[in-house]
């Protein structure tokens, strides 16, 4: 219905390169922007190339290299430590929180808003809060755990805290985004399911895991994947609460890879950490597709 | 049964309202921290109230760096782009709706399948591109290649399909030209489109973080988010500033959000825009 026919589009088609002109420059950007930073990334990857005089090729020696880089290994475990923490507790939460939202209570609206606003706040302030809320000695965190005698933690400075804390801001962040998501998906299930479920006298338990969960399936494929993909992309956050330290303890993947770019200037080599990051999504979002149709 | 749900709706909105308290606490505290005097903050038991508000302190960081200036750049490069995105995104958009040309399926269908890649894994080559360019350090830098959004594009498409040809068809028998039509008959048929993609691109924009990290280097040029995060690891910094710091820079969003929140909230629970 959207496409005129041809009868009616002879007129104007006299004017064949209006249409072109009229995506130029979406298109133009796009080419530029995206499209050839796609390929140019791939390319480069074959190189070794410090900006300074003309790329050299030298095949998958980056990709050997990387694989024997400690600390390039360490930042994909950590990058993978960090989506496995986060992508089912915000979902969980998320979840979780859309049902108890779907009843009938004072303040819905506005307790709805209260949970997005995480979301909408940049990550660096985001990032900011948190660093001064966890800090070891003056940190709000700290006291309150002191309150039920538990003794002052390093936070953001200790090798094993570094990513949790990290975490528990993400957290902190996304809940809102999943629960908005899956109350719309939650507000498209048909009541009359629940109400014929009732007169079969299923349980609440029984009503979650046979009409709830399955209807909601497609929303939680489509958030999982999403969160999956913020997860490998996570940098922000890191950049303003830790740094990606103590030591490496908390460099992910995005981070290893501007510090190989713009702080040691392998351009090269930063590209065959783009490209394997790359992979690892593509990977991961169509392991999840193709096992959630399976089911 | 129906007293046991109403008990059941009233324990989710106790557990709702503690999450509730959560979720704001880092707000009241970044606050709370912002009117604090330097004294206050290392009391050994936080205060949650300052006995005496310092306002003072919103005044003091202006003079810790230019603030003014960052968020003078904040305002031109989220302004711009949102101009540029829905203009150009619109129009393309509206092309690919109503207009039949060669490689028109093709087309969208790369813009469409770029759609999950994210910025962060072309920023190396953006940056060398940016370079060559001459862009780094500017305000096209960090407007204009931004401007194409795969998702603005899917979106403005999207909603062109419902428009109706017949209004199109009118105004050409009327003798209008094309991209007038685009103008004065599309556009005001758009509002909702146009508003959602206004608001999301003005709060991406705002709160981009990476990409003006990569493409600036001179303090001019910074962002109220690179402002923010130069100060991470200064000790010469306190917190009350900090965090006043801080708090202007979130509140811009937080405005916008406390303004369109239905749209917004409505927005993302149809579409799943990226948060």
């Amino acid at each position: 219905m959207q496409l005129l026919s041809k009868k009616k589009n002879t007129r104007f088609n006299r004017n064949k390169l209006l249409p072109y002109l009229f995506i130029a420059p979406n298109m133009i950007l796009f080419l530029t922007f995206m499209i050839i930073p796609i390929i140019f990334t791939f390319c480069m990857s074959f190189t070794k190339w410090s900006l300074i005089g003309t790329p050299e090729f030298n095949g998958i020696e980056n990709y050997i290299k990387l694989l024997s880089d400690e600390q390039f290994l360490t930042s994909m475990l950590n990058t993978l430590y960090y989506t496995i923490a986060t992508v089912p507790t915000t979902l969980g939460l998320g979840l979780i929180g859309a049902m108890l939202l779907n009843r009938k209570m004072p303040l819905r609206g506005a307790l709805r808003g209260v949970f997005y606003i995480p979301t909408v706040v940049s990550l660096v302030a985001t990032g900011l809060i948190w660093q001064w809320i966890l800090s070891t000695d003056y940190g709000v965190l700290n006291y309150f755990i002191s309150l039920v005698g538990i003794g002052p933690q390093q936070w953001l400075s200790s090798n094993a805290l570094s990513m949790p804390s990290v975490i528990m801001a993400t957290i902190w962040v996304r809940v809102g985004y999943c629960m908005v998501i899956y109350l719309g998906g939650l507000q498209g299930i048909s009541p009359d399911y629940y109400e014929a479920a009732e007169i079969d006298g299923a349980g609440d338990l029984k009503k979650f895991r046979y009409i709830t969960w399955p209807l909601l399936k497609s929303t939680t494929v489509f958030l999982t994947v999403i969160s999956i993909i913020y997860g490998f992309m996570g940098f922000d956050l890191f950049f303003t609460m830790t740094g990606g330290g103590p030591g490496f303890s908390s460099t992910v993947m995005v981070h290893y890879i501007y510090k190989q770019a713009f702080n040691v200037g392998e351009m090269g080599y930063a590209s065959a950490g783009g490209v394997v990051l790359f992979m690892l999504i593509l990977l991961l979002t169509m392991l999840q597709m193709k096992g959630d149709k399976k089911k | 049964m129906i007293k046991s749900e109403t008990l059941k709706n009233r324990i989710g909105f106790i557990i709702l309202l503690f999450a509730a308290i959560i979720t704001l606490f880092p707000f009241f505290w970044m606050l709370s921290t912002a009117l604090k005097s330097s004294g206050e903050l290392f009391s050994k038991v936080p205060i949650l109230f300052p006995s005496n508000p310092q306002w003072s302190n919103f005044a003091d960081i202006f003079k810790l760096a230019p603030f003014e200036r960052y968020f003078l750049n904040s305002g031109i490069v989220a302004t711009s782009s949102v101009l540029l995105t829905v203009f150009i995104n619109l129009l393309a958009g509206y092309t690919f709706a109503k207009y039949q040309f060669k490689g028109r399926k093709v087309m969208f269908m790369i813009v469409l399948s770029t759609l999950m890649i994210p910025m962060q894994i072309i920023m190396v080559p953006n940056f060398i591109i940016l370079s060559k360019l001459g862009w780094l350090n500017s305000y096209a830098g960090l407007i204009i290649p931004r401007a194409a959004e795969a998702f603005g594009l899917f979106l403005s498409k999207q909603f062109m399909d419902e428009i109706p040809v017949e209004l199109i068809e009118a105004a050409r028998i009327d003798g209008e030209g094309e991209f007038k039509i685009f103008i004065k008959i599309i556009l005001p048929n758009c509002k909702p489109l146009i508003a959602i993609l206004s608001i999301f691109t003005f709060m991406w924009r705002w709160n981009d973080f990476l990409w003006p990290l990569i493409i600036t280097s001179s303090k001019d040029m910074y962002t109220v988010q690179l402002g923010l995060a130069s100060f991470v690891g200064q000790f010469y910094v306190e917190w009350n500033s900090l965090m006043a710091i801080s708090l202007l820079a979130v509140i811009p969003v937080l405005i916008v959000f406390l303004i369109f929140q239905k749209l917004i909230v409505q927005g993302i629970a149809t579409s799943g825009i990226k948060g």
